[in-house]
């Protein structure tokens, strides 16, 4: 039997799959399309095209977008909600927000519909006291109008419910005992913290995608077992670890973001093995560029995010910074004469206008066919034979080139350094607001566009060097196989240090460790090493924003020590000084939340595994092609990129091509091949 | 004389130029102390031309008013400077004069010339939005001024900085003048470090560009702009539109206040005429000239929200003020409640020009901020107050209906959550919700308004204050669409529940615990004739709950029961 570890990464477009044998140390990967309406489909075949059987497969570990596309298209559940007499329309007055600032146009749909979210009688206050003991008789009936609407999930949204769950906790006991399936949660079970719109809404969403999430999962780990498959079957969380597959059947709302922070925890262990602490990852896909920031080796990490306009999840995530400037994003001249890209895309369907597939707008890869930099012999994908270049080439003329009375040539560079220029500033903004200075960082493209533009982004925001994997097609597959399993727990304390029982925050952060642990447990793998940590969100009293304080507490045996309240008073002002620059004489220091997270660390594997074997320059040489820079065409060797040795010194200008992405090294920098086949651009030393 | 730019670079400046403000932004919102402007946003970061004070570039995050009204900031500062005779490399102005600078006495904003080789290039500002500013009352609203030193210290244009030298007696002078010296110290420091930030950054781009091709690309993209504005309005038809539009009174007479506007197109320019506004009044609903004219870019900017946020696009519109009206109050009238009055401006413009161009705009917004002020003391003595804005519906458009329970359209703050507020004061919410019924009728109806229910908990009772309006005067419908419904605002006394003899607007009410105040905001207008809404709409509106039945028959007639869903 062999130890075969699987990442599948579900895309839009594709499903890419990271095949890790960890006896021989080799590793494979591969790509098939994703399979429609039933990600399965393309799930097991991706796996079967590399391993013949499911016995030989240790580990299992997917990135998925199931959650996230049934969040974005709006095909979750029917869902019912019952919740506080005078308070059915807290999902939909979300926080008195507005789609977009300037037009007050749109409108908000919410999830639940307003005739299946039913008050019952019940309220507690903030402080834990129960004003109004919950109504159960009313809640059943409640939950039997909801299961005859056709409601196949339920969720139990009580106000303060953080602060003493006790109504919630009857409530969700009597609607277990009569809801036909185990879609059933209350708010403090989901997320047990301030803020009832974010909770609430955290809570909806979960049972929005409970049945059909679970459904899918449940699917896949049956055909996996009927394949054979006996080891564990893991989903990538937004939080950038993995969880076993009934936690994720139980918490669907955690991989909202599964597939992108995968791709960022490759990066970020790539970078990290190439001695790269630094660096600023982009994801450059059909209509977006994806950004995202590794400092120190850390991924940032946000507290919560909006998948689309009202749809807040409240859970850590991976922090990513989108902006719309993909491949598929077009080029237009507006009214005043300014060229502009986007926010309009042609996707990947109908896609640029190279793909001669109906759309006659040009886009940011139409300017790179034009100029030469992708082989028009040999689109990536697959999907499509030969890239049409005149057409390209007459759509950027017509619309771009004529209106600013530039040459086709001319107005695909013109294009690539308004686009360029945009990613920059993405670049720019996300250093800016985590208060670093952009020039620290490298660059990591990763997804099939981006290797096309690293150079660019060496110029226009001044870092030193970038970095492209071996892999960039499949970087979050790759994670798939990299992630630690890891568990978030979260509390609201909200009292000040001083009044705070320190037994009371004892209790909840024990059942934290307590729980985590059992997730781990429950896993049936073994780890290398476990490791717990505490942050509390921390404020001076009337402030509302809030401090993430690192806490350290002694976890022996995963028994918690006591805390002491000058210590989290000591860990607050240490914080608060280094974010704020100074304290507030007199402030009284706040405990908001506190926060728990047990990871287990996973086996990690030897990245030089990846790395060509032998190899010469002259045999990865493929010729030449005529390729545009600046102001001129230039004679641009062409290398087969997986072919090239470690150590490989290739001078601008170049191209490396490889089946799913095109690595451009423009004139005046210099690529090399590292240890690991990564390829690092510099600037050629003078 | 603009020296030709190549579209290219023009294109790429252009979007490094917004950036620059943007960061800005991104750096005060990091640092600043106070959550207004950490998590509210309301700040403004941009650079504005070195002789006229006009907008070059704005940030995009600020809030929407600030981008009109930056400009008139810098004018001051310049005129000061010209004044005094010595503007120097290294000064930076501060100042808070609602008067000279738009808005209200809380936003302090920061001039400073930018220089190039010892020329003077650009400037740059930064207005953010502090805690405390002395005054009668904390957080200085303050609906019973009948003066601007009612309601907050007041700072004309001084210089903070001297040649790189820090006035460390500006800085004490304004400490001992806020309630909040911590907080205002902490935004202070913020808006100083954008502003080094916005310097670092264009000696960047110069020494990368040239200042010449610099300066030609601010003059391109202001030349670009007005043409982008000329011709969006060369597809408007011409002629002359009118519409008014009341406040309900001024919170110490009781008197409506007109608000009219006269808009004309003629070809490629526009006018704004509000001749026939009512005259300045004695209570706070009073506007500064500055407030006004960014008001109409504001209006101007939902209109056409893809123009970019610089002067050029205000070239071809004219905007005329009258003098001595309520829009154009002199120091030292009350501008506290400035919210209310520019809210009712945009409501006449969008009034105005629904008539002259419908798929432009969209029904009038709820239309009121509701300024709603709870406080007393606890039983160990502690004084709280809590003080909130409420939302309400937005109008229909085109598209959709109106977004229900939005915020206004000069702010993109948004309310706090009642667990928030109910955790921070002894109060607790019985309701929370829609308002059924609030929403004007129309093939696309208005966004529902919303109720909000709150009772005292406090022993010892409270008091409470509203600074509101359209109690009297409903957000209305375009197109043949109907008005929202009004306002309404009631507390609970020993005799029952009871309104506001000012209707939104009234001081000192006082409540024990277990009474409770309760707001009913409007909802947005319709737009367009309600019989073209299909019925399907209609009953389904009706089984939400959205509308009761006997109201979707009267708006809509009987179609509806008609319908199975």
């Amino acid at each position: 039997m062999t130890e075969i570890i699987i990442g599948v990464d579900v895309g839009g477009t594709f499903t890419d799959i990271f095949a890790l044998n960890e006896k021989t140390g080799t590793a494979e990967v591969t790509k098939v399309p994703t399979s429609r309406p039933d990600q399965s489909d393309g799930f097991l075949s991706g796996i079967r095209s590399l391993v013949n059987n499911f016995s030989d497969l240790s580990v299992v570990v997917h990135g998925t977008t199931a959650g996230t596309n049934a969040l974005l298209e709006r095909k979750g559940a029917k869902i019912g909600v019952i919740t506080t007499q005078g308070m059915r329309d807290v999902l939909e007055m979300r926080r008195r927000d507005r789609p977009k600032t300037w037009g007050l146009r749109g409108n908000f749909i919410p999830i639940a519909e307003r005739n299946c979210r039913l008050e019952v009688s019940e309220r507690t206050l903030a402080d834990g006291t129960i004003r109004t003991p919950v109504d159960l008789p009313s809640v059943r009936k409640a939950a039997q109008e909801l299961l005859d609407l056709g409601c196949s999930a339920i969720s139990i949204l009580f106000a303060n419910s953080y602060a003493n769950s006790e109504n919630e906790d009857r409530a969700v006991a009597a609607v277990r005992e009569i809801w036909p399936n185990s879609h059933v949660a209350s708010s403090s079970e989901i997320l047990p913290e301030i803020r009832e719109f974010e909770r609430f809404s955290t809570t909806a969403l979960n049972a929005y995608l409970q049945p059909e999430v679970s459904g899918y999962l449940n699917r896949l780990e049956k055909a996996l077992n009927t394949g054979g498959f006996s080891g564990e079957f893991l989903i990538v969380q937004s939080n950038g670890g993995v969880m076993g597959v009934d936690t994720a059947a139980k918490l669907p709302i955690r991989t909202a973001l599964s597939g992108p922070a995968a791709g960022v925890i490759a990066a970020g262990y790539i970078a990290e093995a190439a001695g790269l602490p630094d660096i600023i990852t982009g994801d450059m896909g059909g209509t977006s560029f994806d950004v995202s920031l590794i400092a120190n080796n850390q991924s940032m990490l946000s507290s919560q995010t909006s998948i689309d306009f009202g749809m807040v999840v409240r859970s850590p995530m991976i922090e990513i910074t989108t902006i719309g400037a993909g491949g598929g994003s077009i080029a237009w001249v507006d009214k005043g004469g300014l060229l502009n890209i986007g926010p309009e895309s042609a996707g990947s369907t109908p896609g640029p206008v190279a793909y001669g597939q109906g759309n006659t707008r040009p886009t940011v890869t139409d300017a790179n066919v034009v100029l030469g930099r992708i082989d028009p012999e040999n689109p990536i994908g697959g999907k499509i034979e030969k890239l049409d270049v005149f057409a390209a080439s007459k759509a950027i003329e017509t619309h771009v080139g004529d209106p600013l009375g530039l040459s086709a040539i001319e107005a695909a560079e013109a294009i690539l350094r308004v686009a360029n220029s945009r990613m920059a500033g993405a670049l720019r903004l996300v250093s800016i607001e985590r208060g670093f200075d952009p020039k620290r960082f490298a660059f990591m493209p990763f997804g099939g566009g981006g290797a096309l533009h690293a150079c660019a982004m060496l110029d226009e925001v001044g870092l030193a060097k970038a970095i492209v994997p071996r892999y960039p097609g499949v970087t979050s597959a790759m994670g798939c196989v990299i992630a630690d399993m890891r568990q978030d727990f979260v509390q609201t304390i909200n009292s000040g240090v001083n009044d705070t029982d320190p037994t009371v925050i004892f209790e909840y952060l024990q059942n934290h460790v307590r729980e985590g642990h059992r997730a781990l447990d429950a896993a049936g793998t073994n780890f290398e090493s476990r490791v717990t940590s505490f942050t509390f969100d921390m404020a001076y009293q009337g402030q509302t924003h809030t401090v993430n304080v690192p806490i350290y507490i002694n976890v022996n045996n995963q028994v918690v020590a006591v805390p002491s309240l000058d210590q989290i008073s000591n860990a607050f002002d240490l914080e608060y000084k280094k974010t704020f620059g100074r304290l507030l004489e007199n402030g009284v220091r706040r405990i908001i939340n506190i926060r728990t997270s047990v990871t287990g660390k996973r086996p990690r594997f030897d990245l030089a595994t990846l790395a060509p074997k032998g190899g010469a320059i002259k045999q990865a040489f493929k010729g030449t092609r005529s390729v545009h820079f600046g102001d001129q065409w230039y004679d641009t060797n062409i290398y087969d990129r997986l072919a090239l040795p470690v150590g490989a010194i290739i001078p601008g200008p170049a191209i490396l091509e490889q089946p799913d992405t095109t690595v451009l090294i423009e004139p005046e920098l210099v690529g090399r091949i590292d240890d690991y086949g990564n390829t690092l651009i510099e600037r050629s030393k003078l | 004389m603009t020296q030709d730019i190549d579209p290219i670079t023009l294109a790429v400046l252009a979007g490094r130029m917004e950036q620059i403000a943007d960061e800005m932004d991104a750096t005060l919102f990091r640092a600043a102390f106070n959550p207004i402007i950490a998590e509210a946003h309301d700040a403004s970061h941009g650079l504005y031309h070195p002789q006229s004070g006009d907008t070059l570039v704005q940030g995009k995050s600020g809030l929407p008013i600030f981008v009109g009204v930056m400009s008139f900031a810098v004018k001051s500062v310049i005129e000061k400077a010209s004044k005094d005779g010595n503007l120097k490399d290294g000064d930076i102005y501060i100042f808070n004069d609602a008067h000279l600078g738009g808005t209200h006495l809380n936003d302090m904003r920061l001039v400073r010339p930018y220089f190039n080789n010892g020329e003077l290039f650009c400037y740059l500002a930064s207005v953010g939005h502090w805690h405390d500013l002395g005054g009668a009352i904390p957080g200085n609203y303050n609906p019973e001024a009948t003066d601007a030193f009612q309601e907050a210290f007041i700072l004309p244009p001084v210089k903070l900085v001297k040649a790189g030298e820090l006035q460390t007696d500006i800085i004490d002078i304004l400490m001992r003048n806020t309630r909040l010296p911590q907080s205002a110290q902490g935004d202070l420091n913020g808006q100083l470090g954008a502003l080094d930030l916005g310097v670092k950054r264009l000696d960047e781009l110069l020494s990368e560009y040239g200042p010449d091709t610099v300066k030609s690309a601010l003059n391109a993209l202001q030349d670009r702009a007005e043409i982008l504005m000329r011709e969006e309005l060369k597809e408007l038809p011409d002629g002359r539109w009118e519409a008014i539009d009341y406040l309900d009174n001024d919170g110490v007479s009781d008197t409506s206040l007109p608000i009219k506007v006269c808009l004309e197109i003629k070809n490629d320019t526009m006018s704004l005429n509000f001749e026939g506004t009512a005259a300045r009044c004695a209570g706070p609903v009073n506007i500064a000239l500055p407030t006004a004219i960014a008001t109409a870019y504001v209006a101007i900017k939902h209109m056409f929200p893809n123009l970019p946020a610089n002067s050029g696009v205000m070239r071809p519109i004219n905007i005329l003020i009258p003098e001595g009206s309520l829009l154009s109050a002199p120091f030292p009238a009350p501008v506290g409640g400035y919210t209310e009055t520019i809210l009712r401006m945009i409501d006449v413009i969008f009034q105005a020009a629904a008539q002259a161009a419908p798929e432009r705009v969209v029904a009038n917004a709820y239309g009121t901020i509701n300024a709603l002020s709870i406080s007393g003391k606890r039983k160990n003595g502690q004084p709280w107050v809590m003080f909130s804005f409420y939302g309400g519906g937005h109008g229909g458009s085109n598209e959709s209906d109106g977004l229900n329970h939005g915020n206004a359209p000069i702010s993109t703050a948004t309310i706090p959550p009642l667990e928030i507020l109910e955790a921070a004061y002894p109060v607790m919410f019985r309701k929370w919700a829609l308002r059924t019924d609030s929403a004007g009728s129309g093939m696309y109806r208005g966004g529902l308004g919303a109720t909000y229910e709150i009772e005292v908990l406090e022993e010892n009772g409270a008091k409470a204050f509203l600074f509101g309006e359209r109690g009297k005067y409903a957000p209305s419908g375009v197109v043949g669409g109907g008005n929202a419904a009004l306002n309404v605002f009631s507390y609970e006394q020993d005799g029952g529940w009871q309104n506001p003899p000012m209707t939104s607007k009234m001081v000192g009410i006082n409540l024990k615990q277990g009474q409770s105040v309760r707001l009913d905001t409007p909802g947005g207008g319709g737009y367009g004739t309600p019989s073209k809404r299909p019925p399907e709409n209609v009953a389904r509106d009706v089984a939400a709950g959205y509308i009761t039945a006997e109201k979707a028959t009267e708006d809509y007639g009987s179609a509806w029961q008609e319908v199975t869903i």
